[in-house]
């Protein structure tokens, strides 16, 4: 607090000031505590709002359906812990559910047009992060134009239409198994939980990890103690495409048709997951527990409004007030400790 | 300039240094003796040369002509990496650490210590490792404000965070360690602990350069004040023989330095 509270304050005030600021700073070091305390708040809200909203089967689909995005949203959180963005995440997605489908349909066996599709993923995103990082040229354009382009490239390889998928395997992650008879899981989502925690374990274990921070935080410390930045954004970028092309197989098990105009705002849902789940869009603060809660917040407040009979646009609305207000505090919870 | 009274041996040297820029001569022939266990203050105004000065010596920029040796082996840095990995720690002046991070990845950042056998392969860091050590440096340094080492260098004060890049230093420098105006964004009572360090330092036997306008600091804690003016080495003194006032006129060269103070 202010000198002068202090100064000229009572005992009280004093007190208060202490308190408030070590609040504020067990939310800057604890990041994930404002969005889940948030997410508590939602579901126990819905949860008397409606009568539908509180049983297994709801939460169930919901984690359903925040899978896709949740992982584009995973990949995400890499590229803008280095303080990117990556505006082109759902078109390479959509690109590699293409990709796979077509492949299969032609005359490569399903997991190898799987595995073929995945690398284009990781190769397009590889792309990206070598402008980002060669040619120094800001994520935003780059991202922006790759956007462009892979929206193009994927209308034109798919002839306008879509395209069911032929293969067992492309579609197996719908497949459900239910644990204790009762609580139905998809394969699709024993696969984002194990990306989400090989994401996690590597970020905070690794000196990689340590570096994906750093360069997001501070590139020029960086550079100084070492760390070759090129090599490591690069090494971001390209991870990311992995998981990008993760997220197109997760799409084909959710649904057996590969359309290239699903997903289009996927990329805008991804970067709202990522920053409702507090990290940070000026790079170096966050990481991706914070995602998943976001991701979740999102799908939670979806659902919920919806079992309230309230209009899809105020569900948008409420969305696009979450992003502002988080991002809102973020800057004042760090304000303070910086 | 080349006459050495006391045959000791130099920690780092360098002679006949020179840098241009087009027209411009940032280092003309410049000279540098730092010796075991001492400090060394560099002074001069800005423009003087000292940070090219330092570049050169660092390996963060090639001169043109000169020699280098450090420990008495002829040495050619590339880059500040090269120096570094010889054993030349540089202080900066923005700190080079990440706000955000906690103290003990910003001490190993870039050199983290990894654990042992496959899991080390796998590039899996040690971390209890890496806290242990970042504590024992600290406390080794008497940088006791620092209380928990898991906390983010954002949360620091002024001199704690110079303490941390200072202890980095301290940690990782095996021949010599080079700060880069350590003092000037600090308050009083910070710029004494700075200095406390700067001194426990060069009393386990590794030298420091200090490159700093704060006389009263520079007084307080250099054994030999190197003058640099015009891109030269015009002298080095014997900080008990002269007062502030006769090494700003040296550095203005409003005065020649007289004999009886030179210490080589």
């Amino acid at each position: 607090m202010s000198m002068s509270t202090t100064k000229s304050g009572t005992t009280a005030t004093v007190d208060t000031g202490r308190r408030s600021d070590s609040v504020r700073a067990l939310f800057a070091r604890n990041p994930v505590l404002g969005p889940t305390a948030a997410l508590l708040v939602a579901i126990v809200f819905f949860s008397f709002a409606t009568s539908t909203f509180a049983n297994v089967d709801n939460f169930s689909f919901i984690v359903q359906q925040s899978i896709v995005v949740g992982t584009l949203a995973l990949g995400q959180t890499l590229v803008i812990l280095t303080s990117g963005i990556d505006l082109a995440n759902a078109s390479i997605a959509v690109f590699g559910t293409l990709l796979m489908t077509r492949l299969a349909t032609g005359h490569l066996p399903g997991p190898v047009a799987m595995i073929v599709a995945i690398v284009a993923c990781a190769a397009v995103a590889t792309l990206s992060g070598l402008l980002v990082s060669r040619i120094k040229l800001p994520p935003f354009i780059v991202t922006l134009g790759m956007l462009a382009v892979m929206t193009a490239v994927t209308n034109l390889y798919s002839k306008g239409t879509t395209w069911p998928v032929p293969d067992g395997l492309l579609t197996w992650l719908g497949t459900s198994l239910y644990l204790f008879g009762r609580v139905q899981f998809t394969m699709g989502m024993v696969l984002a939980a194990v990306l989400f925690a090989v994401t996690w374990f590597v970020l905070a274990k690794t000196g990689w990890g340590r570096h994906v921070y750093a360069v997001g935080n501070e590139p020029e410390a960086a550079r100084l103690t070492g760390i070759h930045i090129d090599r490591t954004l690069v090494s971001v970028y390209l991870v990311a495409g992995v998981i990008y092309g993760f997220a197109a197989w997760m799409a084909l098990g959710r649904t057996p048709t590969a359309d290239p105009n699903a997903y289009q705002t996927g990329n805008l849902d991804s970067i709202t997951a990522v920053v409702i789940g507090g990290t940070s869009l000026f790079g170096g603060r966050g990481g991706v527990l914070g995602t998943i809660v976001g991701a979740l917040i999102v799908a939670v407040l979806r659902s919920g409004l919806t079992q309230m009979g309230i209009d899809s646009n105020y569900q948008n609305l409420a969305t696009g007030v979450l992003v502002i207000g988080a991002v809102a505090f973020d800057q004042a919870t760090r304000r303070r400790s910086a | 300039m080349s006459a050495t009274t006391v045959e000791r041996a130099a920690m780092l040297t360098g002679r006949g240094l020179v840098k241009r820029y087009g027209h411009v001569t940032a280092i003309n022939g410049a000279d540098f003796d730092l010796y075991p266990g001492e400090v060394l203050a560099i002074v001069g105004d800005n423009g003087a040369g000292k940070s090219s000065l330092i570049k050169a010596l660092t390996g963060a920029l090639q001169p043109d002509a000169g020699t280098i040796e450090l420990d008495g082996r002829p040495v050619h840095f590339h880059s500040p990496l090269d120096a570094r990995r010889s054993g030349i720690e540089t202080v900066y002046q923005t700190l080079a650490v990440a706000p955000a991070l906690d103290i003990t990845t910003n001490l190993f950042l870039g050199r983290e210590i990894r654990r042992d056998g496959l899991l080390g392969k796998l590039r899996i860091l040690d971390r209890k490792a890496m806290r242990t050590e970042a504590r024992n440096q600290l406390d080794a340094l008497g940088i006791a404000t620092i209380q928990d080492i898991t906390q983010p260098v954002e949360s620091l004060s002024g001199g704690q965070r110079q303490a941390v890049a200072v202890a980095r230093a301290a940690m990782f420098g095996s021949k010599v360690v080079i700060m880069d105006e350590p003092t000037a964004a600090l308050g009083v009572r910070e710029t004494a602990h700075v200095l406390e360090l700067i001194k426990r330092i060069s009393n386990r036997g590794l030298p420091v350069v200090l490159i700093s306008h704060d006389m009263p600091a520079v007084f307080e804690v250099s054994d030999r004040i190197h003058v640099h003016r015009l891109g030269r080495r015009t002298g080095v003194v014997d900080p008990k023989k002269v007062s502030m006032s006769d090494v700003v006129s040296f550095i203005t060269g409003a005065e020649e330095i007289p004999d009886e103070a030179i210490a080589w």
